[in-house]
């Protein structure tokens, strides 16, 4: 009898003590997936770098509270980021996920894990599919929608009354979204539009019909590695001082100490640069350039921007249990960002500024400079059609 | 279209089936002498690629890294063949392509493991770097050029080799009947070893001239692989003449098809549509090639082993 008694609130205890720990200790469990193998590690090698700085600076705790982070390698591809978001979200119960470079990865998780009840932060994918009709209250994008910068770049070469473009990019979402953005505000002609496979490396032919084309300038989306290949083979083939280039997501402090004096010259449009001059920023780059002995590029200022909007977040909301509370606080946060002024829209993506920049040799250093703002408080053309109201 | 853009493009053409017919050569000796399948012939791409970025970083000139690489490549291969394949040419072909595919894994994992998951770039030298006109108001780079004469050097090599020398022989003689070869009291197993090696270097070579135009990274060899699999397939198995037509095939089609057929297409298609279908059908075009070669002569166009 009494043994019974004995196991019955052995039991109950034990019940009890199960149910009290979520409250007792609140721990946030972070997943961030990026790309850290292939030619596409240099992005996201730096964007893993940020974020671990970000947390230092945090004092390795988001919003004061306890906090573990599981790193994930998306490979590049679609299906070893869903198997990494569900192995995070159903073993390892994360309550949020950040990171992702690409937006054919970020539409193929996007739809599995906001409706697993997880926060999914976007540190850079910001693809047109989840920014309009199918926006989610579980889904925020701290970097940008992809349209924005070639925007920027449409809007600047209409001004700049440039005609005759030959425009080219990756034949995959967001290369279809760079070319469709930079349409909506260029208003001259286009001699030439070429959709190449992702992930190539050799463009020469593609350079070989391009120059045939006559064109007066080039505009190209090639991120990361692809970007490389292409800006050296411009120059290789000795484009560069003919034809000018004009480029977004390509030029940047990752590409630049590979490609060098191929780049110098180019003109690219961007939401940030190292050389911005708010506290914020001046303080990532300097404390990012001690440790890693680099110049940060924007992936990087996304990827501590993301840190530094959870931890105002979580702290503004007390925790991560209640996710109609934590939700609400991340939308209206101030945070610490490395931009300067940032803002969301309706639809979870930022309003920001869309600054040019230059690719300059700088004594030996190649880096980007700002030449000016071109569009300031910018939001992407998709918001209007998010039913999201808050 | 302009006729020197087509013909430009065939240049292009021209100059990446010459990259595929190094890594093909390599592959059908293999195949055709050894009966051996090689999954891991395009990790000797990879292997002779990262050999010639840090000998050239550690000489200083890019000529001497590449004249330390192609030793280096050919001792690799050397050592494969002692090391690895030695014990599986009398096994069957699945145990073979087991094998091999664990090589991959293994090159790649070593290759992380020295040089880093990421991708390594380097430049040209000056004297390399600049263009000529080979049409007019057409600068072709000059580096592309150097590659293409490397591979038809490397080609006429290989003919004179193997028709004209006691050692283009054996080859042949082994590639039609190594059993009797070895009868006659030929060392087979170093012929093997010294054809082996051969052809790590010319996928190596490949690889070398690779490096400073687009990136080094791990796994780089194995979209090659399938490529120069198709070369052979179509050239005919074991045959140095097929590879090499094969491959000139192979990258034409590739490489004229990739920036011709979004043009033919927006003739009948709506624009967005062709752009988006365009490159997809053009990375079909070699397989649809292959099939209907297989069709027609399931042989090849050129086998070595004819009756």
């Amino acid at each position: 009898m009494s043994k019974r008694i004995l196991a019955l609130a052995t039991g109950l205890a034990a019940s009890l003590a199960l149910a009290a720990t979520p409250v007792a200790a609140e721990k946030v469990k972070v997943g961030f997936i990026t790309t850290l193998s292939g030619g596409a590690g240099i992005i996201g090698k730096p964007m893993k770098n940020a974020f671990e700085l970000g947390m230092e600076h945090v004092g390795g705790r988001l919003g004061g509270l306890e906090t573990e982070v599981i790193y994930g390698d998306d490979k590049r591809k679609p299906d070893v980021a869903k198997q990494l978001a569900n192995k995070m979200i159903k073993k390892d119960r994360v309550d949020i996920i950040a990171g992702i470079i690409w937006s054919n990865l970020l539409v193929a998780i996007h739809g599995p894990v906001t409706r697993s009840n997880t926060f999914l932060i976007s540190s850079n994918a910001g693809p047109s599919a989840v920014a309009g009709k199918k926006c989610s209250d579980n889904f925020f994008n701290v970097a940008f929608q992809n349209d924005m910068m070639p925007e920027g770049m449409g809007k600047y070469m209409t001004d700049k009354k440039i005609d005759n473009v030959y425009v080219m990019a990756p034949n995959y979402q967001a290369g279809k979204d760079m070319i469709k953005g930079f349409k909506r505000m260029f208003k001259g002609k286009i001699v030439g539009e070429v959709y190449t496979k992702l992930g190539q490396k050799d463009y020469q032919a593609e350079i070989s019909a391009l120059r045939a084309a006559k064109p007066s300038a080039v505009y190209v989306f090639l991120p990361g590695g692809m970007g490389i290949n292409f800006v050296k083979q411009y120059a290789q083939a000795g484009l560069s001082s003919k034809i000018p280039l004009y480029s977004v997501y390509t030029v940047d402090a990752l590409t630049l100490p590979a490609l060098k004096d191929a780049a110098v010259g180019t003109f690219g449009v961007q939401h940030w640069s190292p050389d911005l001059g708010n506290t914020v920023s001046r303080r990532f780059v300097s404390t990012y350039r001690e440790k890693y002995g680099k110049t940060p590029a924007f992936y990087a200022a996304q990827a501590y921007d993301t840190v530094m909007f959870l931890d105002a977040a979580i702290r503004k909301a007390g925790g991560v249990g209640d996710r109609a509370k934590l939700r609400a606080a991340m939308r209206t946060v101030a945070f610490p960002t490395t931009r300067g002024t940032f803002k969301f829209n309706n639809n979870h993506f930022p309003i920001q500024n869309i600054y040019l920049r230059e690719a300059v040799n700088d004594g030996g250093n190649y880096v980007t400079k700002t030449r000016g703002v071109i569009l300031s408080a910018h939001g992407d053309s998709y918001a209007k059609s998010c039913p999201m109201k808050w | 279209m302009d006729p020197l853009l087509l013909l430009e493009q065939a240049f292009n053409g021209l100059q990446f089936g010459i990259m595929l017919f190094l890594i093909a050569a390599g592959l059908t000796l293999v195949f055709g002498i050894m009966d051996m399948v090689n999954l891991a012939h395009g990790s000797l791409v990879m292997i002779g690629a990262y050999l010639a970025t840090t000998l050239i970083a550690w000489t200083g000139s890019f000529l001497g890294g590449l004249a330390l690489a192609i030793p280096a490549t050919f001792a690799v291969g050397a050592l494969v063949e002692v090391v690895a394949l030695r014990t599986l040419y009398r096994r069957n072909h699945l145990d073979q392509v087991l094998a091999t595919f664990g090589l991959i894994l293994f090159f790649n994992e070593i290759v992380r493991i020295v040089w880093g998951p990421v991708s390594l770039y380097s430049g040209l030298p000056d004297y390399l770097m600049g263009h000529v006109e080979i049409f007019p108001d057409a600068p072709y780079p000059v580096f592309r050029l150097v590659i293409i004469a490397v591979g038809l050097s490397v080609a006429a090599a290989l003919y004179l080799i193997v028709a004209h020398t006691r050692l283009g022989m054996l080859i042949r003689a082994g590639a039609s009947n190594n059993e009797m070869v070895g009868a006659l009291g030929v060392n087979i197993k170093s012929l093997f070893t010294f054809v082996f090696a051969l052809g790590a270097v010319f996928a190596g070579l490949a690889g070398m001239m690779l490096g400073p135009l687009t990136s080094v990274e791990p796994g780089m060899g194995e979209p090659l692989l399938i490529l120069a699999f198709v070369v052979i397939i179509i050239g005919g198995i074991g045959s140095i003449r097929g590879a090499f037509i094969a491959a000139i095939v192979v990258g034409l089609v590739d490489t004229v098809g990739r920036v011709m057929l979004p043009v033919l297409l927006r003739a009948f298609v709506d624009d967005a549509a062709a752009d988006t279908a365009g490159p997809a059908l053009a990375s079909m075009l070699i397989y649809i090639l292959m099939a209907g070669i297989l069709v027609v002569r399931p042989q090849g166009l050129f086998p070595a082993r004819t009756g």
